[in-house]
């Protein structure tokens, strides 16, 4: 089982970024006066960041990175590891990790590289690079993890186009010997490859000129096959029955009851998921905050983002005791708890 | 160490099991469902409401129910069997995810 503690590595800093572009779901056409109602309260989400097409999740660390280095007082000099963890990457081939080393002026001694993980992967990253550090010595790093997901929605695909968000973030990550251990639990069930997928557009399935053809799926869901399908369904039963007992044996693990922990980020899927799986675990909310309300399911950059949103002055006084935990695409999910110490937490800066 | 109560809630009887699902559809008349109450005359099987009604019957009863489940009910008296009978048995998990 993928379930250990890391010791040794303390989070120094976290910045997110967002589009300047605000979409509001109100004046989704799509949707009846009804639905929308139903929606913004049942899914959760009233309005999203929009990246404009060219803008990239990598544009949005970039920016999250100048600023958090610059708070940190950091020399990119220093920097030897940058994880970059995304499922929209600039390019198909290189990895977006080396254009953002060379971006940012990190030595040629530094190692970056690319991991694909969504809904899972901030807390996948941390277990990734916070491993590398400290099997290797490495003394300071920067995981940088977000999507832009609104450039592969179908807009006439009730059930994505006014979920998703865009957002980039970065983490500050510093090699500490008197750091408390993190712990982590890790999960995947590979049968459920398809409930997240956009089918075309890699090797399996070649783009071809009908990659581009819109299919009517059902009434609500038209789209081709280089956006994204969602099976919500199938996802939705997959988190109210995984991630309360992932969650119960990473807390066993660490030997934490629910009264030590300050606050439980989860990803931001939608509003009805994230109540029930705080109810499953009877968690008070306001050790439950949320970002999806003003920014949406913004994959991969959910849990960082509701750090800088919702809970950054918490993080820049003192000592916070938290439980992550990412749970979507691939099926991939996994938590972690971990101590912070007076991080430095900017506000959300708008590009 | 952490432990969270996952035993089952036992419904005692229907009446129990349409009085939660009256509060949790907040706009729904109360004390109109029986058991015999065609389910598809109060509510739309869209995505959202049948999402509502899953996770009402996960978070308040530990029982995994599926849209067929719902859609496979005529009465609400079908639904509450299914739900006891899943409650009943032990089994931890009644839904794959398709391959």
């Amino acid at each position: 089982m993928a379930i250990f503690p890391l010791p040794g590595i303390r989070i120094s800093g976290i910045a997110s970024a967002v589009p300047r572009g605000v979409y509001h779901n109100r004046s989704y056409e799509y949707l009846s006066d009804k639905e929308k109602d139903l929606f913004i309260k049942t899914v959760g989400v009233a309005k999203r960041r929009v990246a404009p097409k060219g803008m990239t999740t990598s544009d949005l660390c970039e920016a999250a990175a100048i600023k958090l280095m610059h708070e940190l007082g950091w020399d990119p000099a220093d920097i030897e590891i940058l994880v970059f963890v995304s499922q929209s990457r600039d390019y198909i081939i290189p990895a977006t990790a080396g254009i953002l080393q060379e971006k940012l002026g990190l030595p040629k001694s530094c190692m970056a590289y690319d991991i694909s993980l969504g809904c899972s992967g901030y807390v996948y990253g941390l277990s990734t690079i916070g491993s590398q550090m400290h099997m290797a010595g490495i003394k300071k790093g920067l995981l940088m993890v977000g999507d832009v997901s609104t450039q592969t929605t179908g807009p006439r695909d009730k059930s994505t186009f006014p979920l998703f968000g865009d957002a980039g973030t970065v983490t500050a990550l510093e090699l500490d010997p008197r750091a408390a251990p993190m712990h982590f639990n890790l999960q995947t069930d590979g049968k459920g490859y398809k409930a997240i997928i956009i089918p075309d557009g890699g090797i399996r399935n070649l783009v071809t000129p009908e990659s581009f053809t819109e299919e009517k799926i059902t009434e609500g869901i038209e789209r081709n096959r280089l956006q994204i399908a969602l099976d919500g369904m199938e996802v939705f039963q997959f988190s109210l029955r995984e991630v309360q007992p992932n969650i119960e044996r990473l807390l066993q693990d660490a030997g934490k009851d629910l009264e030590d922990i300050d606050y439980f980020v989860l990803h931001q899927a939608n509003r009805l998921m994230n109540e029930s799986i705080r109810k499953k675990l009877r968690i008070p909310p306001e050790k439950c905050p949320y970002s999806m309300e003003e920014y949406g399911n913004t994959s991969s950059a959910s849990i960082p983002l509701t750090i800088s949103h919702a809970i950054r002055d918490v993080m820049q006084e003192g000592k916070t005791r938290l439980v992550l935990s990412g749970f979507g695409v691939g099926l991939s999910w996994g938590s972690v708890y971990l101590e912070t110490e007076k991080v430095v937490c900017p506000e959300i800066i708008e590009i | 160490m952490y432990f969270c109560e996952n035993s089952v809630k036992l419904m005692i009887d229907i009446h129990q099991f349409i009085t939660s699902v009256e509060e949790e559809f907040e706009e729904m008349p109360k004390g109109v469902l029986t058991s015999e109450s065609p389910l598809r005359e109060h509510f739309t099987w869209d995505s959202i409401n049948a999402l509502i009604f899953i996770a009402h019957v996960n978070v308040n009863y530990n029982v995994e129910i599926t849209a067929e489940d719902l859609i496979n009910s005529t009465t609400v008296g079908d639904l509450y069997n299914i739900i006891k009978s899943k409650a009943d048995s032990s089994s931890p998990s009644t839904v794959t995810v398709p391959s």
